[in-house]
């Protein structure tokens, strides 16, 4: 009778146990499908801000991506130009932080996709459709940012022509939205300030008068 | 090694990056033709949590977690800021991407992103190449 009041009991144990794990399992897998949905901007922009303290408090490192670029310049091709002879060695962080975010960019769309379409403001959207663009399911237009189109005209403007603008004014504005736009705001900077409301007068005139242009070109 | 943590943190920064949608470059068309207010929202948020820190440091002269003192440099103002960004601006809303996303891009499978990323290095390079004759050391 001692004997089966103890079976008795570790079946109950057993039972609990397994519901508690199930309960986990459970947990993780709803907070998963959680994760894949798109993120609201306020907790996109909380992790992002998030990205100044943790540098400073792990190294007294400044959030600046752009910087990395010309890091990759004195590492691989100085050339002998001053403005790439410095000691890059002690940059190097800068590149394991971006070699971070390329991973990061790969576990997010291998692991962490959202199931669904992009949401895309109607109005965006159609305005993008008369310049010719028409897949709007993923995060960039597939009719553009393909392999296929890299030796057209498309792909020299959009890669080439829009690559080298991002580097060279992002090097010649001394920043880019990461060392500018936030470190550089959040240290109360206003160089910063002007900086970005040039990024932003730029984006504008290119968006809304430069675009057209260049969809008109390559149709 | 020392920068692994730097590594672990881009991971954590890549996937915020594609999750919250700001390497999207129909995001950032919605941005620029003001359809949308997520980037601001994004960009507006992270500012106020940056200062917050920022301030919070100063004020408590909070050190590194290894014990170094944690410095801030002002910036200094020169033309290239307008002119450069007002270059970088229009390539943002080109490529759709500032340099931190480029990498994110390349990373969630967009392959070819890569010839932008080779481009904006060819761009920082020839900066370089002329840096002393527009740059502020010029002036």
């Amino acid at each position: 009778m001692y004997k089966s009041a103890i079976s008795e009991s570790s079946i109950f144990a057993v039972v609990r146990i397994h519901y508690f794990y199930s309960e986990i399992i459970r947990t993780i897998l709803i907070m998963m499908e959680l994760i894949k949905q798109p993120w609201h901007w306020l907790a996109g922009g909380i992790m992002v801000g998030l990205t100044v303290p943790a540098l400073l408090l792990l190294g007294n490192k400044k959030f600046g991506i752009s910087s990395s670029l010309r890091d990759i310049c004195a590492m691989c091709i100085p050339a002998d130009i001053p403005f790439f002879k410095y000691d890059w060695k002690k940059k190097v962080w800068n590149l394991f932080f971006v070699a971070g975010i390329l991973i990061g960019g790969f576990i997010a769309n291998r692991f962490l996709q959202n199931p669904n379409d992009m949401v895309i403001a109607q109005k965006t959207q159609a305005i993008l459709f008369q310049y010719g663009v028409k897949d709007f399911t993923g995060l960039m237009p597939a009719d553009i940012f393909s392999w296929h189109n890299l030796f057209t005209l498309k792909g020299f403007i959009f890669f080439v022509a829009g690559g080298f603008l991002v580097g060279f004014g992002t090097r010649y504005a001394g920043g880019c939205t990461s060392g500018h736009s936030i470190m550089g705001l959040s240290n109360l900077q206003w160089p910063s300030l002007v900086a970005t409301m040039a990024f932003m007068a730029g984006g504008f005139i290119s968006a809304n008068f430069l675009l057209p242009v260049i969809f008109k070109l390559i149709q | 090694m020392k920068n692994i943590k730097y590594l672990v943190v881009g991971i954590f920064f890549g996937i915020v990056f594609v999750k919250a949608e700001i390497i999207s470059w129909f995001r950032i068309q919605e941005m620029f033709q003001l359809t949308s207010f997520h980037m601001y929202g994004v960009i507006g948020t992270a500012v106020v949590v940056g200062m917050i820190s920022v301030f919070l440091i100063k004020k408590f002269n909070i050190k590194t977690f290894s014990g170094e003192a944690i410095t801030f440099e002002d910036k200094k103002f020169n033309k290239g800021q307008i002119i450069g960004g007002l270059i970088f601006g229009v390539g943002w809303a080109i490529t759709g991407a500032c340099p931190g996303p480029l990498f994110a891009q390349i990373g969630s499978g967009f392959g070819v992103v890569s010839i932008t990323l080779l481009s904006a290095i060819a761009g920082t390079w020839v900066y370089g190449k002329v840096s002393h004759k527009i740059g502020p050391e010029n002036e």
